[in-house]
């Protein structure tokens, strides 16, 4: 039987779809902008993220007043407390990639230290971790966000390879360091946004079958843990 | 949650009106010291179920059992049990308000007077505790004297709690208490069974869900006579294990 409510709760998926797509969108153009050393690219991201926040504040209003006036209960409860949580992680995404295209721009102003290659990569996984997260989230694919988080790990292993590598440039050249220091800042930007997709699919899992895997994905000890904190 | 001892236990329960099987199969645990809740749509069973706990159905022609209903491990129709005695262990609480036409004072003291409590001071300790216990003795202690009809709805369904706590219970069953009630006065009676699990075990049958979701600890679901799920409130009602009992909660039907 169909629900008033079943309108509303599709309204706010739509909304966030809306949402997630203006976001990938921000992803890809703050990538490029850094490969093609493109500061129109860069600008646009930077001028773009008012509407990443309004979607947010939008999700966040229609999420609560479903709670007060609908008491959902159990699916319905579980995807409205969910959204709420991809709209965060939606918004924090958006203000990653604002600071990629600030740092990119900080970098167009001086000769490319080197040949992008674990950049490039991390992006690309990056970018596909988002994608997937938020088709998962559409399609209600549990395998599909499993996935995500399963490739988590590789991406903050090619980050932390690229801190090693900078860290040799700036030992052996002192000259280097403000490029290498706004790479190993973007690096760390694009293994946040893997994390922030890694939690949205962590919430479709939990909309779709009610586990919560979050903190104890892999079971595994984390070996982000025995890692030295980096910046 | 610590689920605490079991105080009933209903084991293949069959339950029939004549020919017609009104209850099919029920296999429920109701633990100590806990609320547990009985949901489900109109004519499921609900009410039928939770008059089997204290035998009220016996005075109904026509209707039988298969299986059996355990007190403390022991069956309740067991040869050996005072149905009588059965009653004041296990006390109910009615939809409708049902007051005696005596005063405040005389309904409370009633079941105490009929066990042949005939002291006095006795009974003013017992009905003034009885009163206390059902939140309401602030409201009535100036005038015990007066007729229980003069009390308002929700009143009128607290002095009923405090009857039934007055030959001190081990179970208490609400069938609907608060259907008849305003939701003020329906929030005093939740927050009071709330404080009643502390003392007793308390069965609530409800057809509001989100007073289930409110004041119970364990909720059944119950749709057609059967069971259909059987487990802690909060886990029912943000990841049930049933689509019918998710299709129920969620409103989209019943």
């Amino acid at each position: 039987m169909e629900r008033p409510f079943d309108e509303e709760l599709n309204a706010l998926k739509q909304k966030l779809l809306e949402m997630a797509a203006h976001v990938e969108e921000a992803v890809a153009l703050s990538i490029q902008s850094l490969k093609d050393r493109n500061e129109e690219l860069a600008a646009e991201v930077i001028r773009e993220e008012d509407i990443t926040n309004s979607y947010d504040l939008a999700i966040d209003e229609i999420c609560m007043r479903l709670l007060a006036l609908r008491q959902p209960v159990a699916a319905d409860l579980r995807f409205i407390a969910s959204a709420m949580k991809i709209g965060t992680d939606l918004e924090r995404i958006g203000d990653l990639t604002v600071n990629i295209a600030e740092r990119t721009l900080h970098l167009l102003r001086l000769p490319p230290l080197k040949p992008l290659l674990d950049l490039p990569v991390m992006a690309r996984l990056a970018q596909g971790m988002v994608k997937d997260a938020i088709d998962a989230f559409v399609q209600g694919d549990a395998g599909l966000a499993r996935s995500v988080c399963e490739r988590d790990d590789e991406v903050d292993q090619l980050n932390e390879q690229l801190f090693r590598e900078l860290l040799t440039y700036t030992i052996a050249d002192p000259g280097t360091i403000p490029r290498a220091i706004e790479l190993i800042l973007i690096g760390r930007n694009l293994e946040r946004i893997a994390d922030h997709a890694t939690n949205i699919s962590e919430d479709v899992i939990y909309i779709l079958r009610g586990e919560v895997i979050k903190h104890h994905f892999d079971k595994k000890p984390d070996s982000r843990k025995d890692r030295p904190r980096k910046c | 949650m610590n689920k605490g001892k079991t105080k009933i236990e209903v084991q293949n329960l069959n339950f029939y009106y004549g020919k017609t099987r009104a209850l099919k199969n029920l296999n429920i645990a109701c633990y100590e010291k806990r609320v547990t809740a009985i949901i489900g749509p109109s004519g499921c069973g609900k009410s039928t179920f939770i008059r089997t706990l204290n035998r009220m159905n016996d005075v109904i022609p026509g209707a039988r059992h298969e299986g059996q209903i355990l007190i403390d491990h022991e069956n309740i129709h067991s040869p050996k049990i005072d149905v009588v005695e059965l009653r004041k262990r296990v006390g109910m609480v009615f939809q409708k308000p049902n007051p005696f036409p005596k005063s405040i004072f005389d309904n409370v003291a009633y079941g105490l007077r009929i066990n042949g409590l005939r002291n006095r001071d006795k009974l003013e300790e017992i009905v003034e505790r009885s009163l206390r216990e059902a939140a309401l003795w602030e409201e009535v202690k100036d005038r015990l004297d007066e007729n229980a009809f003069a009390l308002s709805g929700g009143q009128q369904q607290r002095l009923c709690i405090a009857r039934a706590l007055a030959v001190e219970p081990e179970v208490i069953l609400f069938d609907e208490p608060c259907s008849a009630i305003d939701p003020i006065a329906t929030a005093k009676i939740e927050d009071l069974i709330q404080k009643l699990k502390q003392h007793y075990t308390v069965v609530i049958v409800t057809h509001n869900m989100q007073q289930a979701a409110r004041v119970s600890d364990y909720t059944a679901f119950l749709m057609l006579g059967e069971l259909i799920e059987f487990d802690e409130t909060k886990k029912i009602f943000t990841a049930p294990a049933n689509k019918l009992t998710e299709e129920y909660i969620t409103g989209r039907f019943g």
